[in-house]
C-alpha cells in the first residue's frame, strides 16, 4: 500500500509506542500536524515556546524511561531546539526531535525560515539526519529511535523537508534496525570484572561511587541488594542521587563542588572507588592532581569514551549499570567495612549537610517538601535551589529527581517538570526553582493551565541569581555584578542590595499565577510555607509557591573550582575553634 | 606529542566529512591532514587522518571517533605496517636557465616529476611519503624565492607484507 509522509510519520510514531507528543506548528510541520488532527492515540502537546517543548519532552523521557518526542518547524522553529538538545545530550537523555525542512529543491537557497539544524547541532546530539528521501523515511524514523534509547541514550535529531512528506511511498515500517556503524555493547567483560573485584577484595577503604548511569538504566533495585549484600558506603554524584535510598545506612551523600563532608573526605581517603555510571565532570573531582590520591579506581560505563578521559583509572570496565551490578551481585564479597564505615558516619556527624537552624533556611523548606510528599518526581531548575534540593531532598523508594546537571540549563525546570507530569500523571511532581530560573520559561505556566497539569511550583525567590552572587560573595570582593532582580535603572551605583529601600520586586509571582489561570500562593515563613505547600499538594491543577528566602543564604560546603575536595568551604559554626 | 596516523571507514553521506572534522576543531584536537575518497564499497568512504598528540589524547579521539554513528570503522595505523603517500605540485616560476638546470637536478634526485614546462616555469609532481614531501618543500625554499605549493594530504593502506613500511 502507498501512503503519504505525513500519514506514514504518524503510523510510525503509534508503532513506536509514542503516546505523547511536544509539538508546536509553522508553515513546514503544518502537513504533520494536519495528520495528527485526525488521530487519537498520540496526545499532542502544544507548549509556548520551542525551549520549554524540548524541556518538556526531556522532563517526560526521564520521568518514564521512554524517548521524548518533539515535533516543531523550520527555522527558529528548530534553533530554539538548541539549549534543550544540548541539555539532553549532557544528562544521556533518550529524545527524537523531529524539524520541518523547506522542500529539498529549496534547501541552499537561504529560503524562509531555513537554517541548517543538522548543521547547527552537529557536535551536540548522538546523532542528525536530513531524510532526503520519501523512502528513507521508514528507516530512518526507526534507526532514530533505537539511536536516541539504546547504549547511552540521547537526543537524535530528524530533518523532515515538507516535499518529502507530501510524497508518497511505502507503508511498510521496518521491524528491525542493523546500523553498521553502531553496535552499542553492554556485555561486561568478565576478565576486567574479576580484576576489578580482587582489587575489592584487597581493599580496606573501598567507596561505591554511583553516577547517573546508574538511574538510567533502571538498576536501583539491583543496587540497594548489592549494598545491603555488600555493605559498602554509597556515594553519589548529584546525577546519581536516588540510585539508593538515602535513608539507607550505607549512604553517605554527594561528592563534589557542593557534595557533604564526610563524601569528599572518603573519597579523598579511600583505597579503592569502585565507580559506575559516572564521567568524573570537573564538579565532581576538583582538582584532578589530588582527586581521590590513595585510591585504586576502577570505572564502568557503557560509553567508553567516558572512561579514563577526565581521569585515569586502574580498571575499566565498558558496560551497562545494571548488567554490571547483576555481575557484581554474584560475587561473594567478604571484606569488612564496619570501622571505615564508622570513621565516614563520624565526619557526617561531626560536620553534616543539615545545620540546625530556625525560618526559613533552604534545608528547612526542603524538609516541608520531604514531609508533605510522598515519593514525588522533584524537578529543579539551575542555581542555589538546585544544589539545595540535591544536598537536602530525601530519596526514598520511587522518588525521582530530575535536574540539569551537566549542562546547567537555567530554564529547565518548569517546562520538565510540565513533561514528568505528563509522563507520570499519578505522581506528585514538584518544581523547585527559583526567581531567576523560572522566569527564563515562565510562558510554560499556560501550558500546565490548559494540560490541566497539577504541578506544585516552588520559587525560592532571594530576589538575585543567587548562585552567582555566592561567588561575588566569596571570591569577586561582594561586587555583586548584574545579580540583584530588584536593580532598576534608578539606582546607585555599587549597591549591595537588595535591602529594604529597594523597588518592587516584579513580578508580582502570585498575581501572574493568578493571571495564567494557575493558583499563587507565597510564603515568606515557614508556618505559612507548611500551609501552602499541603494546599498545593490538594490542588488539582497547577499551584505556584512564591517562598522568601535571604538573599545572604549560601550553598555549603563548597569546593572553589580547580581546588581538591579535601578544600571546602564549610559553614562558620564548624570552623569555631578551627582558626578557619 | 607524536605524529600519529589513523584510517577511517565511514558512511558516504552528506555531512560526515564535517561532523568528523568539526570533532577535531570542537575539542580542540590538533588535526595536521585529513584526505577522503569512496572505497570499493560506494557507500563507503575512506579518510586517512594525519594528527598530533599524547597517547591520552590519541586514545580520546580514538573513542570518540568510534562512538560517532557514522564511523563505521577506526583503523590505528600506529602499530600496523602501511603504504603511505600524498602528491605534492611545486611550480617553480620566474626561472632562469640556470635555476631550470637546478630543477631538474633536484628532480631527478628526489624523484620528481616534470608535469608542466614553460619559458620561465616548471611544475613539478612529487608523490612520496609526507615527510619526504617536507624534505623536498625546505630545499626547493631555500633554493627558489618564486613558487606555488599544493599539497594533497596522505592516504594510506596497510600492507600485504608485513615488512613494508
Amino acid at each position: 500500500m502507498r501512503m503519504k509522509g505525513t500519514e506514514f510519520f504518524v503510523k510510525a510514531l503509534i508503532e513506536e509506542g509514542v503516546d505523547t507528543l511536544f509539538g508546536y506548528p509553522g508553515g513546514c510541520a503544518i502537513d504533520i500536524f494536519d495528520e495528527l488532527y485526525k488521530q487519537s492515540e498520540i496526545n499532542v502537546i502544544l507548549p509556548r515556546h520551542e525551549q520549554g517543548l524540548i524541556h518538556a519532552a526531556d522532563g517526560y523521557a526521564r520521568a518514564t524511561g521512554r524517548p521524548g518526542v518533539c515535533l516543531v518547524t523550520s527555522g527558529p522553529g528548530a534553533t530554539n531546539l538548541v539549549t534543550g538538545i544540548a541539555t539532553a545530550n549532557y544528562d544521556s537523555v533518550p529524545l527524537v526531535c523531529f524539524t520541518g525542512q523547506v522542500p529539498l529543491n529549496l534547501i541552499g537557497n537561504d529560503a524562509f525560515q531555513e537554517v541548517d539544524i543538522i548543521g547547527i547541532t552537529r557536535s551536540i546530539c548522538k546523532y542528525g539526519i536530513t531524510v532526503r528521501k520519501r523512502e528513507d523515511l521508514g528507516k530512518v524514523m526507526k534507526e532514530a529511535f533505537y539511536i536516541a534509547s539504546s547504549g547511552r541514550p540521547g537526543p537524535v535529531i530528524v530533518d523532515l523537508p515538507k516535499d518529502i512528506m507530501l510524497e508518497e511511498g511505502s507503508s511498510q515500517y521496518p521491524k528491525n534496525v542493523t546500523i553498521r556503524g553502531y553496535k552499542p555493547s553492554s556485555k561486561v567483560h568478565p576478565a576486567q570484572m574479576k580484576k576489578a573485584l580482587n582489587l575489592l577484595d584487597e581493599a580496606q577503604k573501598p567507596i561505591l561511587l554511583i553516577g547517573g548511569g546508574v538511574n538510567v538504566s533502571g538498576a536501583k533495585g539491583e543496587l540497594t541488594r548489592l549494598v545491603n549484600d555488600w555493605k559498602i558506603p554509597v556515594i553519589t554524584t548529584i546525577m546519581g542521587k536516588g540510585a539508593i535510598d538515602t535513608d539507607s545506612p550505607y549512604y553517605v551523600g554527594n561528592i563534589g563542588m557542593h557534595g557533604c563532608y564526610a563524601a569528599n573526605m572518603a573519597v579523598s581517603q579511600s583505597d579503592l572507588l569502585f565507580s559506575i555510571g559516572t564521567r568524573f565532570s570537573d564538579r565532581i573531582t576538583g582538582k584532578l592532581s589530588a582527586f581521590a590520591p590513595h585510591a585504586a579506581i576502577v570505572h564502568i560505563d557503557i560509553d567508553p569514551s567516558s572512561i579514563s578521559r577526565n581521569i585515569k583509572v586502574d580498571v575499566p570496565i565498558v558496560s551497562d549499570a545494571k548488567n554490571a551490578i547483576r555481575t557484581m551481585i554474584s560475587h561473594d564479597y567478604q571484606g569488612d567495612n564496619g570501622n571505615w564505615i564508622k570513621t565516614i558516619h563520624q565526619w557526617n556527624k561531626e560536620k553534616p549537610i543539615k545545620i540546625k537552624r530556625e525560618g526559613m533556611a533552604p534545608e528547612n523548606v526542603i524538609d516541608l517538601i520531604n514531609e508533605i510528599f510522598t515519593e514525588p518526581v522533584v524537578v529543579t531548575d539551575v542555581g542555589q535551589h538546585q544544589m539545595w534540593t540535591a544536598q537536602f531532598i530525601d530519596m526514598i523508594g520511587d522518588t525521582k529527581l530530575l535536574t540539569s546537571g551537566g549542562l546547567g540549563t537555567m530554564g529547565y525546570g518548569l517546562p520538565a517538570a510540565l513533561g514528568a507530569q505528563l509522563g507520570c500523571p499519578e505522581k506528585d511532581v514538584i518544581c523547585i526553582t527559583g526567581d531567576g530560573g523560572v522566569q527564563m520559561n515562565i510562558q510554560e505556566l499556560a501550558t500546565a493551565v490548559t494540560c490541566g497539569l497539577p504541578v506544585t511550583i516552588c520559587i525560592l525567590n532571594n530576589n538575585s541569581l543567587g548562585m552567582v552572587r555566592q561567588l561575588q560573595e566569596l571570591f569577586y570582593g561582594q561586587r555583586y555584578s548584574s545579580t540583584c532582580t530588584r536593580r532598576r535603572s534608578t539606582c546607585r551605583a555599587g549597591c549591595m542590595g537588595p535591602n529594604d529601600q529597594c523597588p518592587e520586586y516584579v513580578p508580582d509571582f502570585v498575581k501572574l499565577a493568578e493571571s495564567y489561570g494557575a493558583v499563587g500562593l507565597r510564603a515568606d515563613n515557614l508556618d505559612d510555607a507548611k500551609m501552602v505547600l499541603t494546599r498545593a499538594k490538594a490542588e488539582k491543577g497547577p499551584v505556584v509557591i512564591e517562598l522568601i528566602i535571604d538573599k545572604g543564604e549560601l550553598v555549603l560546603p563548597m569546593v572553589q573550582g580547580g581546588m581538591p575536595l579535601t578544600e571546602m568551604i564549610i559553614h562558620e559554626e564548624f570552623t569555631e575553634g578551627e582558626g578557619k | 606529542m607524536k605524529k600519529r596516523w589513523l584510517s577511517l571507514y565511514v558512511e558516504n553521506d552528506v555531512g560526515v566529512l564535517s561532523k568528523i572534522s568539526g570533532l577535531f576543531s570542537g575539542k580542540s584536537y590538533n588535526l595536521d591532514s585529513l584526505t577522503v575518497g569512496t572505497t570499493e564499497d560506494e557507500t563507503i568512504s575512506r579518510m586517512t587522518i594525519g594528527l598530533f598528540g599524547n597517547d591520552a589524547t590519541f586514545e580520546q579521539i580514538k573513542k570518540q571517533l568510534n562512538r560517532m554513528v557514522e564511523v563505521i570503522k577506526v583503523v590505528d595505523l600506529t602499530s600496523v605496517p602501511f603504504h603511505m603517500h600524498e602528491i605534492l605540485y611545486i611550480r617553480l616560476k620566474h626561472l632562469t636557465g640556470e635555476d631550470k638546470d637546478e630543477a631538474l637536478r633536484i628532480a631527478k634526485i628526489f624523484e620528481l616529476t616534470v608535469k608542466d614546462y614553460g619559458p620561465a616555469d616548471i611544475l613539478l609532481e612529487s608523490i612520496h611519503a609526507q615527510h619526504r614531501n617536507d624534505d623536498i618543500i625546505k630545499l626547493i625554499r631555500q633554493t627558489f624565492k618564486h613558487l606555488e605549493i599544493v599539497r594533497g594530504g596522505s592516504v594510506a593502506i596497510e600492507s600485504i607484507s608485513i615488512s613494508a613500511r
